[in-house]
C-alpha cells in the first residue's frame, strides 16, 4: 500500500470510529463534516439575528435584567422612525457614504491606473501607497486629529499654503460644516489604497493580446479605454464599492476617534447613534429594532449589488 | 413595457427582481433623503417589502 497522506490519515484513525464510519454512506459522511461549520453558523450569526428581531418588540433593558420584560409590539420601529434626530444621523450617513465611495473610486481606480503603467521604482510606490490601510483605525484617527489641530496641525498649514488663509482661521473638526468633510477626507485617505488594490488586480487580469488587437484596428488610446478597460474593470470596481459600501455603513471607530459624533450629532452616524442607544442609554429593545431597520437596508442593497455584479459578470 | 407586463403575470423572475429592485432603491433613498420625513417614516417598510419579495422572487423561473 503506497504511503500517501490517506492511508497514514486511515491507519491513525481508531479501530472503533473507522467501523462505524465504514458503515456510514458518503451523504452522512458528508454531513459529520458539515454538521460544525452548520452548527457554529447557527450560534453566531443566525441564533443572534433572530434574538434581537425578538428583542426588537420588547422593552427590555440589559443593564435590568430582572425586570419584567413586556412586548410593545411595533412601538420601537414607529419611535425610531419618526425620530428627526435619528433621520439626521441618516443624512449623515448618507452624505459619509456617498462621498467617500465617490473619492475612492475616483482617485482608487486612477491610482491603480497609473501604477499598472511599467515604471521604475513601481513596486516601492504601491507600497508606499498601501500603508495607510495597514494602520488601525484607532492610530489613524489619533493622528489626524493631530493633523488637523488649528494651531500646529500640518493639514491646516497646507490649506493655508495654497489658499492664503490664516492656519488658526479654521477648524476641521470643530466645524459644523467642516467636520463631515475632514471625515471623509480620513476615510477615503485610508480606504483608497483599498479601492486601488482592487482595481490593479482587475487591470492586471486584463491580457495584453486585447489591447494589440485594438491597436491593429487602429482604435484610440481613449476608446481602448472605454470600450476595453472599463467595461473588463467594472466587476471588480463594484466588488470594491461593495465591499467599501458595507464598511462605511457601519463606520464606527475612525469617527469615534476623530470627532466622537461632534460638533453637535453633525458627524454622529448611525453606528455611533446605535452604540450610544445600546450601551449608553441601555435601551437594547430600541436599539435592537435600530440594528434591524439598518440591517434590512445593508442586506437589500447587497442583495442588489450581487446580483448586479453577476449579471456584469455574465457579460 | 407590455413584455414587462407580461412576465409579471407569469411570474418570471426578471420583471419580479426589477420591481423588488426599485422598492429597495426607493427605500433606501427614502431613508436618507433630506427632504421630507414622512417618506423617512414609510421607508423601512418600502425597504423590507422590497428585501422580502427579492429573496423570494430570485427563486422564481427565468
Amino acid at each position: 500500500m503506497p504511503d500517501s497522506p490517506a492511508t497514514r490519515a486511515a491507519a491513525a484513525t481508531p479501530v472503533r470510529v473507522a467501523r462505524k464510519i465504514r458503515g456510514l454512506s458518503d451523504r452522512a459522511i458528508a454531513w459529520i463534516f458539515v454538521a460544525p461549520t452548520i452548527f457554529l453558523l447557527l450560534a453566531i450569526n443566525i441564533f443572534p439575528l433572530i434574538w434581537t428581531i425578538n428583542l426588537s418588540f420588547t422593552n427590555f433593558k440589559a443593564n435590568r435584567i430582572g425586570r419584567e420584560v413586556k412586548n410593545v409590539g411595533l412601538r420601537n420601529y414607529e419611535r425610531i422612525l419618526t425620530d428627526s434626530d435619528i433621520w439626521l444621523n441618516m443624512q449623515a450617513t448618507a452624505h459619509f457614504l456617498f462621498w467617500t465611495i465617490f473619492f475612492q473610486v475616483l482617485i482608487g481606480f486612477t491610482l491603480a491606473y497609473l501604477i499598472n503603467k511599467k515604471f521604475k521604482g513601481n513596486d516601492l510606490w504601491t507600497t508606499i501607497i498601501v500603508l495607510p490601510m495597514m494602520l488601525s483605525p484607532a492610530v489613524v484617527g489619533n493622528f489626524w486629529k493631530f493633523l488637523y489641530q488649528p494651531q500646529i496641525g500640518l493639514f491646516n498649514y497646507i490649506v493655508a499654503f495654497f489658499t492664503g488663509k490664516d492656519p488658526s482661521s479654521f477648524e476641521m473638526l470643530g466645524s459644523v460644516n467642516l467636520a463631515p468633510w475632514s471625515i471623509v477626507i480620513v476615510d477615503t485617505w485610508m480606504w483608497t489604497p483599498f479601492v486601488m488594490l482592487i482595481c490593479l488586480a482587475g487591470l492586471r487580469s486584463i491580457p495584453d493580446y486585447i489591447y494589440e488587437a485594438a491597436e491593429v484596428d487602429r482604435a484610440s488610446k481613449l476608446r481602448q479605454f472605454f470600450t476595453i478597460t472599463i467595461p473588463m474593470v467594472l466587476p471588480f470596481l463594484m466588488l470594491a464599492v461593495l465591499f467599501r459600501g458595507i464598511e462605511n455603513f457601519k463606520m464606527f471607530d475612525l469617527v469615534v476617534q476623530l470627532t466622537g459624533g461632534g460638533p453637535g450629532s453633525t458627524t454622529e452616524l448611525t453606528s455611533i447613534n446605535l452604540k450610544r442607544e445600546a450601551f449608553e442609554k441601555w435601551r437594547t429593545g430600541y436599539a435592537s429594532a435600530y440594528a434591524i431597520i439598518l440591517f434590512v437596508t445593508v442586506f437589500g442593497l447587497a442583495s442588489i449589488y450581487v446580483k448586479a455584479l453577476n449579471k456584469v459578470k455574465e457579460r | 413595457m407590455s413584455h414587462f407586463f407580461a412576465g409579471l403575470l407569469r411570474l418570471k423572475r426578471g420583471p419580479w427582481e426589477m420591481v423588488a429592485t426599485i422598492l429597495i432603491g426607493l427605500g433606501v433613498f427614502m431613508l436618507m433623503q433630506p427632504f421630507v420625513l414622512w417618506a423617512y417614516t414609510y421607508s423601512f417598510i418600502v425597504t423590507l417589502v422590497g428585501t422580502v419579495m427579492f429573496i423570494i422572487v430570485s427563486h422564481f423561473p427565468e
